[in-house]
């Protein structure tokens, strides 16, 4: 079998911040709400606790971040999504709920330097000074929907596969050279 | 003639010299110029003809109410038409050029119009052009647009870059005068978040060029002080060079900054739409000088008085060695001052008052100059500049007592608030009788998201028009002379820009145009560039006396967005080019490009519509691939097509509402074709429902549907049926999805093995999980063309190489990569219909005969209690049959069944119309579906078709699955 | 342009991150129902200038249909709230009233 390639195959670009896609990173829609057993077969497979609302759970490779009242993002190794669907369908069992990957559905950019919030005020209508550390927001990049939090010096940003070029277009219209706001 | 002075200028920077061209005239003039400042300096007064007369016309303003002084900027791909001269800040290299004459500024032919003015009064297109009708169109319009407009329209791509940005703050300054820091400050000190924008390039606003006190300190170091001071806050940031221009619902306003318009090509974006959030608005937008209506008061060399002080004082640009100054308030006596304390002459002021005591008259006539109180301007003396004005009484009707000679006329009309970003969203203005102008009134403010005053005006734009608050009047002088003649009147112009004079607007009132709105439009006053900017006022009080009515009885007209032009490229921001629309790929894109894909639009996404070879056309191409997939293999990129997973103890009768046919009881492993309908029971998406086990059903949409009919899903779940247990997940880019189809379509997927794909393992209509050449797949065996036909979904990740490996092994088997239109022609020849062709929003799946696709034993489904409707059960609709042409040619796309006699309206009956149209390369011949009344009754029976050439043509009516009705090449 | 806040979320979200779904609580009717009540369901529309109650989608967040009490005269926002009931909350009400004295929930404003 061929190994699992990213939308964009890792390009990158360096304005006056440096932008990366990255990935393919294993990514699992957990629906679930109400349900006891849920904190416990969250810690099982990303080690972090449920997230609060519009929070994101990061630990090392793995996160857990909150995206409406009944779903979740899971974020794990790219190979580990059955083992992590596995464990979740046993955690889960009898329970309504739905745990589906999404792995290859999506694109992921890193967006990296002091300016980085720059580069996504010129997309998003999300008031940057005011994201929370840990916090989830989802929202729009110019056309396209996306879902945005900061992290290790600089943004992740996750959007649908089929515009991850759309989506680099963007990021490097925004992060010209003198373009700094 | 207009000069550089010796000394002065606060603005400019005499060591830093620049060059520029105007009409190609190589000019020079210093850094911190505007363009205007520049021209004044180098005696260019002309700088324009006007829209409709022709008349020079010559700088009035020195802000960005200037309605004269506009000119094509730049070249090529960085041309801009109508660039107002008195904004734009001069650079070296900058390229001006005059606008609106034929063959040059100073010799234009168009200035014919002006002779013939009198014979061109308002409304004289309206009047002139309407008869005969057809002439309109195709003789004056052509000849009209050809001869008006202002600038040319660049023919070149923009070259340069733009950008938006989102910025959010507690408090929004617009304005960055005296007033609007002193807001940003009172802000700031509360710890609010404030962002202060201001249009020019530096703070202060007009104060300092009237040297005056604020806080008891000189106004220039008051300004720095405060410069420095809101610079070193956190919660401060200060925008120049970037104009409020529009305040919209909720404390939304844009601005745009003009980040490189002084510094061309050095890669920076050229401007910057800003869309602000803010909690509240404070507009410090100043007030706008208004001109006096006098005869010749557009002649080069007439200007509005304060910017005649903004010259001399910002600039050390002198208008001319003698200066006539001419108003009805004591403001204009600060420019007499400003005028003689720069070594210039100024041999009367005209004061249009009986008496002007003041401390500023004082002050003027002890520095020597004539002060005429009572006197009018009966006339300025000149053509394409002032060589001196006819002086007369006011009271009287303009006999002429005098004339002085002079260079310039530096008039006040008074002061007109700039009220427009109170008024985008609402807010009320009240008559100020003191001011003689339309104020805010804070009691009727634009309201914000919880009803509170979203806008708070401050400064000169509240009517507070001195920096100490003292009481300034300004009485209503509408007309100079007041009595003055039609010969007068027909030369006092109000719209400069779009040659708008005093009769005009008396000519329409007498036309009996009462509404203010309606003399705009039938004058066109206002309605130029300048949005009348210098106009409004006096052309609504010329209009109010004129129909005997008070000014506030005869109101405003609309203040709306832009406050001043915004070019396009910063409102299109990023989204040009390649970033124009955000296009959706498959993981095999880059395959299909490099086979030399043709590609049509899906929605957002791109899908190769056929794949031609070297010297095919796209017919042709299509053609083979339509014979190679009947008689070998085909693939197809089916990536797009919508996945959705539904999930839960009520999934199945979630579902069973949601679709016309019974899915809770599909047995797992299998698959069945359902139609969904919205409420009204149209037909809206089709697709292929697989039950992947006891509580989780995959539905796969159209193309173009999965959002909609997954938003469609979640909307029934959330907002009806809340209480079932289901979840959904749209996992359509999850999978890349490759159509195997064709009598090989089963040996490829032998040839990748790893899994049993044989007729008794995976029958018609099932699917199984399995792997194939290594890669992990879901295999449906459906079939969209009649063909054996396998459709293999692989994570997207692997897609690419999924594709390759079938293209890899398919070329022994005959494989081709077949396109969208392809598996169109193939659908249509097995008479399965298409979301989009066969359905247009009035069409229920019983017109479609897929009454079979309907469940009759279900007491409800959405859509179920529309097609009960009388109209869509009666028995006359139009229903789905093929049709054969008689010739064998394809009947022309959109074309009707026509019907004896003729409707109504005088048009041809019609009784049915085509709805989807080939050339059918397996049968060779024109097949077609389309909906005929009454049509399943009438086999056999020949119908006309017409042609948008005027013919018909003929075709007998049959069933509408053209090839292998038994289905005998599936079923292998 | 509107900000409405979202209350599954919480976040104050501009129109453009929304979707709409015009009028809200419209009571469903399927099969055998009388004309004049399907003609209720899918055509009669308050469409009133004043308080006016509406469905919202966060497209660009949570996904979530919510429901808004908002003036569409002034586009003043009274509230909004959770898409599961099929009236208007008393706490919603409230706030209209305390805004609008005398208005009723059937539309009518009584002096």
């Amino acid at each position: 079998m061929s190994e699992p390639v990213s939308a964009l195959g890792g390009a990158s670009f360096h304005g006056f911040a440096t932008i990366r896609e990255i990935g393919p990173l294993g990514m699992i829609t957990l629906r679930a709400k109400g349900v006891k057993a849920l904190d416990k077969a969250v810690k099982a497979v990303t080690d972090t606790k449920l997230p609060a609302p519009r929070r994101i759970e990061i630990n090392g490779e793995k996160a857990c971040g909150w995206m409406s009242p009944d779903e979740y993002l899971l974020i794990v190794p790219y190979a580990e999504v059955s083992a992590t669907l596995a464990s979740l369908a046993k955690s889960l069992a009898g329970e309504h709920h739905l745990a589906v990957d999404v792995s290859d559905a999506r694109a992921i950019f890193r967006v990296e330097g002091d300016k980085a919030a720059d580069v996504l005020r010129k997309l998003s209508p999300v008031d940057f000074e005011m994201l929370q550390p840990g916090e989830l927001r989802r929202t729009r990049a110019a056309q396209v929907a996306a879902a945005m939090w900061a992290q290790d010096a600089g943004f992740t940003v996750v959007c649908f596969r089929s515009v991850a070029g759309y989506v680099m277009g963007l990021l490097t219209h925004s992060a010209q050279p003198g373009s700094e706001l | 003639m207009s000069t550089r002075l010796a000394k002065g200028g606060r603005l400019i920077n005499r060591t830093q010299p620049v060059e520029f061209s105007f009409n190609g005239k190589r000019l020079k003039g210093f850094q911190g110029d505007t363009l205007a400042a520049g021209l004044l300096a180098n005696d260019q007064m002309l700088v324009g003809r006007s829209f409709k007369y022709h008349r020079p016309r010559g700088i009035v303003a020195a802000g960005p109410e200037e309605p004269n002084a506009l000119v094509n900027l730049g070249a090529g791909g960085r041309l801009e038409p109508n660039q107002r001269t008195t904004t734009t800040e001069l650079f070296d290299g900058l390229e001006s050029t005059s606008q609106n004459h034929w063959p040059s500024l100073e010799f234009d032919v168009g200035v014919v119009n002006n002779y013939a003015a009198r014979f061109m009064p308002a409304g004289f297109y309206y009047k002139t052009f309407i008869h005969p009708r057809p002439a309109w169109k195709h003789l004056f319009e052509p000849i009209i647009r050809r001869a008006a407009g202002l600038g040319k329209a660049p023919t070149e791509g923009d070259a340069d870059r733009y950008e938006q940005a989102y910025a959010f703050c507690d408090v929004l300054v617009v304005g960055a005068g005296v007033a609007g820091l002193k807001a940003a400050k009172a802000a700031a000190d509360a710890g609010q978040r404030v962002i202060l924008l201001e249009q020019t390039p530096i703070l202060g606003g007009r104060a300092p060029v009237d040297d005056t006190e604020v806080e008891g300190k000189p106004v220039e170091d008051w300004i720095s002080a405060m410069e420095s001071d809101l610079m070193a806050r956190d919660n401060v940031t200060i925008r120049t060079r970037t104009c409020g221009f529009g305040v919209y619902d909720h404390g939304y306003v844009l601005a745009d900054e003009r980040v490189a318009d002084h510094t061309p090509g050095d890669g920076r974006p050229k401007h910057r739409l800003w869309r602000i959030r803010t909690g509240k608005i404070v507009t410090a937008t100043g007030a706008i000088e208004r001109p006096l209506s006098f005869a010749g008061n557009d002649i080069p060399g007439v200007m509005l008085a304060a910017a005649v002080r903004d010259y001399v004082v910002n600039y050390a640009v002198s208008p001319g060695d003698r200066t006539v100054v001419v108003t009805n308030n004591d403001s204009a006596y600060q420019t007499a001052l400003a005028l003689k304390a720069a070594g210039l002459d100024v041999p009367a002021i005209l004061d249009a008052r009986e008496t002007a005591d003041g401390a500023l008259p004082q002050a003027a006539r002890a520095a020597g100059i004539r002060v005429l109180t009572g006197k009018a301007i009966a006339k300025v003396k000149g053509g394409k500049r002032v060589t001196g004005v006819a002086v007369c009484a006011q009271a009287g009707e303009g006999s002429v007592q005098e004339e002085i000679a002079c260079e310039a006329v530096a008039m006040s009309g008074g002061w007109s608030p700039v009220v427009h970003l109170w008024s985008h969203c609402g807010g009320k203005l009240t008559w100020d009788e003191t001011l003689s102008a339309f104020i805010p009134d804070p009691s009727r403010p634009p309201l914000n998201h919880d009803g509170s005053a979203m806008v708070e005006v401050v400064g000169s734009a509240a009517g507070d028009l001195t920096l100490t608050g003292a009481t300034v009047t300004i009485p209503p002088v509408w007309v100079m002379p007041q009595g003055a003649p039609i010969q007068l009147r027909s030369k006092m112009w109000l719209d400069y820009q779009n040659d708008v004079k005093v009769s005009d607007v008396q000519l329409a009132s007498r036309e009996g145009y009462v509404s203010v709105e309606h003399t705009k439009r039938y004058t066109t006053l206002g309605m130029a560039t300048d949005q009348g900017k210098l106009s409004n006022i006096n052309g609504l009080a010329v209009l109010a006396d004129s129909l005997g009515q008070e000014i506030p009885q005869v109101g405003t007209t609309t203040f709306r967005p832009p406050y001043t032009p915004v070019t396009i490229g910063a409102l299109a921001g990023e989204s040009r080019g390649d970033i124009f629309q955000p296009l959706r790929r498959t993981p095999m894109h880059a395959q299909h490009e490099a086979a030399g894909a043709y590609f049509e639009p899906v929605g957002l996404w791109r899908r190769p519509y056929c794949f031609p070879r070297a010297g095919e056309t796209h017919e042709q191409a299509v053609h083979r691939e339509v014979l190679n997939t009947r008689q070998n293999l085909g693939l197809l990129d089916a990536s797009t097509l919508g996945k959705i997973i539904v999930k839960g103890p009520d999934a199945g009768k979630f579902l069973d509402m949601l679709y016309t046919g019974v899915m809770s009881t599909l047995p797992i492993g299998k698959c069945r074709y359902g139609l969904m309908c919205n409420e009204q029971g149209f037909l809206s998406d089709d697709g292929v429902v697989a039950r992947i086990d006891e509580d989780t059903w995959l539905c796969h949409t159209t193309s173009g549907g999965a959002d909609r009919i997954h938003a469609w899903m979640e909307d029934w779940l959330q907002c009806e049926w809340w209480d079932w247990k289901v979840y959904t997940a749209n996992v359509t880019e999850q999978y890349a999805q490759v159509a195997v189809v064709g009598p090989n379509a089963r040996k490829l997927l032998q040839v990748l093995g790893g899994m049993d794909v044989s007729k008794e393992a995976l029958p018609f209509m099932q699917w199984v999980d399995g792997t194939l050449g290594g890669f992990p797949v879901r295999a449906y065996r459906i079939s969209f063309s009649g063909e054996l036909s396998y459709e293999i979904a692989v994570p997207a990740s692997h897609g690419a190489a999924f594709w390759d490996a079938c293209v890899e092994a398919g070329k022994a088997l005959g494989a081709m990569p077949y396109g969208t239109e392809c598996l169109h022609i193939m659908r249509a020849e097995k008479g399965f219909i298409m979301i989009g062709d066969e359905t247009d929003g009035t069409v229920i799946p019983q017109d479609l005969g897929l009454d079979w696709a309907i469940s009759k034993k279900k007491a409800d489904y959405l859509g179920k209690r529309g097609q009960e409707r009388t109209f869509l059960a009666s028995p006359d609709r139009w229903k789905l049959v093929g049709f054969d042409t008689l010739d064998g040619s394809v009947v022309p796309d959109g074309s009707y069944i026509i019907a004896d006699g003729v409707n109504g309206n005088g048009q041809r009956n019609v009784q049915g119309r085509v709805t989807s149209t080939y050339y059918s390369p397996t049968l060779k011949r024109g097949i077609a579906m389309g909906l005929l009344k009454h049509g399943p009754t009438r086999m056999g029976e020949i119908v006309e078709f017409n042609t948008a050439a005027g013919g018909t043509v003929k075709a007998r009516v049959r069933d509408a699955v053209f090839f292998d009705k038994d289905g005998e090449k599936q079923n292998v | 342009m509107l900000i409405l806040e979202c209350p599954y979320c919480g976040v104050k979200a501009e129109e453009t991150e929304l979707s709409p779904g015009y009028e809200a609580h419209l009571k469903r009717f399927g099969p055998g129902a009388s004309p004049e009540e399907f003609e209720a369901y899918m055509f009669a529309r308050k469409n009133p200038k004043g308080v006016h109650f509406e469905r919202w989608r966060h497209t660009y967040g949570c996904g979530k249909w919510f429901l808004a009490a908002r003036c569409t005269a002034t586009l003043e926002v009274f509230g909004t709230y959770p898409a599961q009931v099929s009236e208007p909350p008393a706490d919603i009400i409230a706030k209209i009233q305390a805004r609008r004295p005398g208005w009723q929930p059937d539309g009518k404003v009584t002096k």
